[in-house]
């Protein structure tokens, strides 16, 4: 009971930013928080914010563990491509949903092996090991649908995944909150997390201390493919159709700019899923109040990227150094005054 | 050492020259002058930042904004263009001094914040690309006369191929750039920053002038870029130029050059461009095949190089490993 109130006070800084951005949200067009039930089904602005932040959020939980071994994943907006592109023709192709699913995942999986492998096995940088399938994925979805825009309007099995709803949310929500409470549990109920955050400050030194570095690099890129694989899925099946050039095109440095709002330094050694989670909130919050504004959507790349660099100033070693110089020098100036004191007495 | 120093660059040649031989075999047209010189037209703004591009990575950087840059050149040169009565050659020194000031102000960002440049020009590229989007969401035409005047400057080499204008500046730029790596100061500095930061640093290199000029010039070439692909298609687009940085990095790495920095060479950089040209140069001429097909070959060939890089520098330590053990075998039987 007591572990979800110190998870949440970890990340006041978060929070309250989230907090001020709903706020805003529900100035610019008061029914924000309204919400309602239709057939069976919740209706609202932050519903909408939670449905379609999904896929952000679910490459932003595989990018978190990247992140935290000093890794990065430039690749997810390309798989979430090929799957796409995979899940529509072997649905087209009169394939069971199950059987369709399973195929996504799996290319996934392999696309995240694939890059997993050049990092722990060749010792690729994981920049350039992931810009490899960056630049490939998109010309390998477009040669899996033939150049063309998949649909599958008549399918409504996977149709569901995308725009259905179970227990009055929308399928996204539930499938994205499903797959981060099973990251949560594993990664912070067993020792993996702290594997992987070791892995992060010093793979050497881990590898030294017995931790499998290579086998837990490779699960981690996995991860990070499977969770892009979902995303591409939810993507494809929510406009009915795989569309190789625009399916996930950019996400990729969305999901890292949620991993970084969350906490989680680019350096590798400390990650925050819930963080990462509020971080995708905040984007998506952020994209919604944007157009509830009436602001051209132009303006969004403008304040992400006056997000980062804020970020960037509070995270600096530089700036971190002149806090603790700063603290160290009141600290200082306080004991003086105290032994000057104590001297006059 | 020496050896293992130039075989990325021969292996880089030989890819060329292996794939020149093969579209020629299948192409026999391929082997004229009006195809090389509409190679080198075609990708004269990919080659310029591109070379821009191989002193950030020689220095262990990465410029992911220069698309984005190139993208605000064109849209701001239109916008200027349509709006005032300014001269072109007044807007392109203006759009060149912005552009620079903005990689500079990167490259200071990364110095002084002690930040990874990956996020750095992360940031950049939003920044660049909303500002384009805040000047014009449209697709600008270019149309002073001006701009025709430039457009009809060409060359014609000896089989009727033309080398136009925005070709030659980009040879140009290669010319300079080969010279600036490898017989000034500065290019000294950038090497030794790739090759090690603390050693660097200890040996006494301006870090922080060395960073924020890398920056810079990879942000003027850019700016050159951006008036390069303006005269090249006549217009400014916000949404143009998406994704070049990803074609210039690979062509940086095709090129031989290793992305960790300190090895490599801007000629390399070019022979990347060439290769990039002639896979599109084949599609277009085969006619069946679909364009995507590039950019799977490009990334096969990224793979290629990588592997080739990394087995290099396994085999040289390896070899350096050999040796000390040689010695030491040597020591403790002396």
């Amino acid at each position: 009971m007591m572990a979800v109130p110190t998870i949440l006070r970890e990340r006041t800084p978060q929070l309250i930013v989230l907090a001020v951005i709903l706020a805003l949200n529900a100035i610019i067009s008061p029914g924000f928080f309204s919400i309602e039930i239709q057939n069976g089904r919740l209706y609202g602005s932050l519903i909408d914010v939670l449905n379609r932040g999904a896929p952000v959020t679910l490459l932003a939980i595989g990018m978190t563990l990247v992140i935290a071994t000093k890794g990065i994943d430039l690749s997810v907006g390309a798989v979430m491509a090929i799957v796409g592109a995979v899940a529509a023709s072997l649905i087209t192709s009169g394939y069971s949903l199950p059987a369709t699913l399973a195929g996504a995942l799996f290319v996934g999986l392999i696309c995240g092996l694939w890059n997993g492998a050049l990092v722990a096995l060749l010792d690729i940088q994981p920049i350039i090991a992931t810009l490899i399938l960056m630049v490939a994925g998109r010309g390998i979805a477009q040669l899996i649908t033939a150049g063309v825009i998949l649909t599958f309007n008549d399918k409504p099995e996977l149709i569901f995944v995308g725009s259905g709803s179970f227990l009055t949310l929308p399928m996204p929500v539930i499938i994205w909150i499903v797959i981060a409470i099973l990251a949560i549990l594993v990664v912070r109920r067993s020792a993996l997390g702290l594997l992987i955050e070791a892995i992060g400050v010093n793979r050497r030194a881990s590898t030294l201390s017995g931790v499998n570095s290579r086998v837990i690099l490779l699960a981690v890129y996995a991860v990070s493919g499977l969770c892009a694989a979902v995303a591409g899925v939810i993507a494809a099946a929510d406009i009915k159709g795989a569309d190789a050039n625009n399916a996930g095109l950019w996400l990729e440095m969305d999901a890292i700019l949620a991993v970084v709002i969350g906490g989680t330094s680019l350096l590798g050694g400390r990650f925050s899923l819930v963080g990462s989670l509020m971080g995708a909130m905040i984007i998506q919050s952020l994209n919604t109040g944007i157009l509830l504004a009436g602001f051209p959507p132009e303006f969004n790349l403008i304040i992400k990227a006056a997000i980062i660099l804020i970020i960037l100033v509070v995270q600096s070693p530089a700036s971190q150094t002149a806090m603790a110089n700063f603290r160290a020098s009141r600290h200082a100036v306080a004991v003086k005054t105290e032994s000057r004191e104590h001297a006059a007495r | 050492m020496k050896n293992s120093k130039y075989l990325p660059l021969i292996a880089t040649f030989v890819v060329f020259v292996l794939a020149y031989v093969i579209c020629i075999s299948v192409f026999p047209n391929m082997l004229s002058t009006r195809v090389a010189g509409n190679l080198l037209t075609d990708n004269a703004f990919l080659g310029i930042t591109a070379v821009g591009m191989t002193f950030v990575i020689l220095s262990g950087g990465i410029d992911l904004s220069v698309g984005s840059v190139i993208a605000f050149t064109g849209v701001f040169l239109s916008v200027i263009l349509r709006d005032t009565s300014i001269h072109p050659l007044v807007a392109f020194v203006m759009v060149l001094c912005l552009t620079t000031a903005f990689g500079a102000a990167m490259g200071a960002t990364i110095f002084f914040l002690d930040m990874p440049p990956f996020i750095v020009t992360l940031a950049g590229m939003f920044l660049a690309r909303g500002i384009s989007y805040l000047l014009t969401t449209d697709s600008v035409p270019i149309t002073h006369p001006f701009y025709s005047t430039l457009q009809e400057i060409y060359f014609v080499m000896p089989g009727g191929g033309r080398l136009t204008l925005i070709a030659i500046v980009m040879l140009v730029v290669f010319a300079v750039g080969i010279v600036l790596a490898q017989r000034t100061r500065f290019g000294t500095y950038v090497y030794a920053l790739g090759g090690n930061l603390t050693s660097a640093q200890l040996m006494g290199v301006p870090v922080a002038k060395t960073t924020v000029g890398i920056y810079a010039l990879s942000g003027f070439l850019a700016g050159l870029s951006g008036i390069v692909f303006s005269l090249y298609t006549s217009a400014g687009y916000s949404l143009a130029a998406v994704g070049v940085e990803l074609d210039a990095i690979a062509a940086v790495v095709i090129g031989g050059t290793l992305l960790t920095g300190g090895y490599g060479f801007v000629a390399g950089t070019f022979l990347g461009i060439c290769i990039q040209g002639l896979i599109q140069t084949y599609i277009v001429f085969d006619g069946t095949l679909s364009s995507w097909w590039t950019k799977i070959v490009i990334g096969l060939l990224l793979f290629g190089f990588i592997a080739l890089q990394r087995g290099l520098m396994w085999m040289s330590e390896r070899s350096a490993r050999n040796m000390r053990h040689a010695s030491a075998v040597q020591a403790s039987s002396a």
